[in-house]
């Protein structure tokens, strides 16, 4: 069942298409709400006020951008309100330095001397194997923020660079630097975890 | 933003190849990098990586949440569907 629909019957009464909602966004809620304020804690209540405004809004949702677009910006206002009063310093992804899970893999001249251990063959095409879902969704857990709030919003959620941008207050040449380090951290944590042969 | 044009090294090509999954690269720089891409066994195994990796992100679906976490918001559900005009 679509967002909308969710959305629908949730201005009916109806619990479980709430929870769903819930199941849906809540992990993602909290890991956006995470950039704005200074603790896990301060994070869930913040998701959590987030889902009274929801409730209170939902009959008033009209459409005019996804659910789930709508759903991230009452999140943002909350979420910034809250990091203010904390003083909470956003994190600022520095540009000009590098990712660093690829230093020390090139010599002088650029070219690999480390170069990336094969997994691609190692997984059947088009099948995305549970354990590289596994593997990639503990890596973005672990992605520091900003990275986390954008490759959740870009790759887990599929918004398009633009909207990342318009929601987190960032360029859209930010996003993509931004993007492209935590990318990158994401795909080194899942390949030295295939090539030290752990799970 | 790169200026040069001289062909790319491993490194460099490292660097453009989220902007190229995104669709980001101007076309000069798209083209230094499939050239570069056409002969580099190792970048083309980069590349096929990252899109695998940005392919099992958007897979991944919703994690599971802990049972005290969703029973919490459930309360809200209900404290707010038995008052509506709550607004604490």
């Amino acid at each position: 069942m679509d967002d909308a629909e969710l959305l629908r019957r949730l201005c009916e009464g109806d619990e479980r298409s709430f929870t769903e909602l819930v199941r849906r966004y809540n992990t993602t809620l909290v890991r956006v709400a995470r950039y704005y304020v200074n603790s896990e804690a301060s994070a869930e209540d913040v998701v959590q006020e987030t889902w009274m405004a929801v409730l209170r809004q939902a009959d008033r949702f009209e459409g005019r951008s996804s659910v789930k677009t709508w759903l991230f910006r009452i999140l943002v206002n909350r979420a910034r309100t809250a990091g203010v009063k904390e003083h909470r310093s956003i994190p600022v992804d520095p540009t000009g330095s590098g990712d660093g899970t690829l230093a020390n893999r090139f010599d002088q001249g650029g070219v690999w001397t480390d170069p990336p251990a094969p997994f691609t063959d190692a997984i059947e095409s088009a099948i995305l194997n549970e354990r590289v879902i596994a593997l990639v969704r503990g890596a973005i857990a672990r992605l520091p923020e900003p990275q986390q709030a954008v490759v959740t919003l870009r790759d887990v959620e599929g918004l398009s660079t633009a909207e990342v941008a318009a929601l987190l207050e960032l360029s859209e040449a930010n996003v993509r630097v931004i993007l492209h380090r935590g990318r990158a951290r994401v795909r080194g944590e899942v390949e030295s975890t295939i090539k030290g042969g752990g799970s | 933003m790169r200026l040069t044009a001289h062909p790319l090294v491993c490194r460099e090509a490292v660097e453009l190849m989220s902007d190229y999954v995104e669709g980001a690269l101007s076309r000069k720089d798209r083209r230094l990098l499939e050239r570069h891409l056409a002969d580099c066994p190792h970048c083309t195994e980069y590349l096929a990586q990252l899109r695998l990796t940005i392919a099992a992100s958007g897979s991944a679906g919703p994690e599971d949440l802990e049972p005290e976490a969703l029973d919490e918001i459930v309360e809200l559900f209900r404290r707010f569907r038995d008052d509506p005009d709550q607004r604490t």
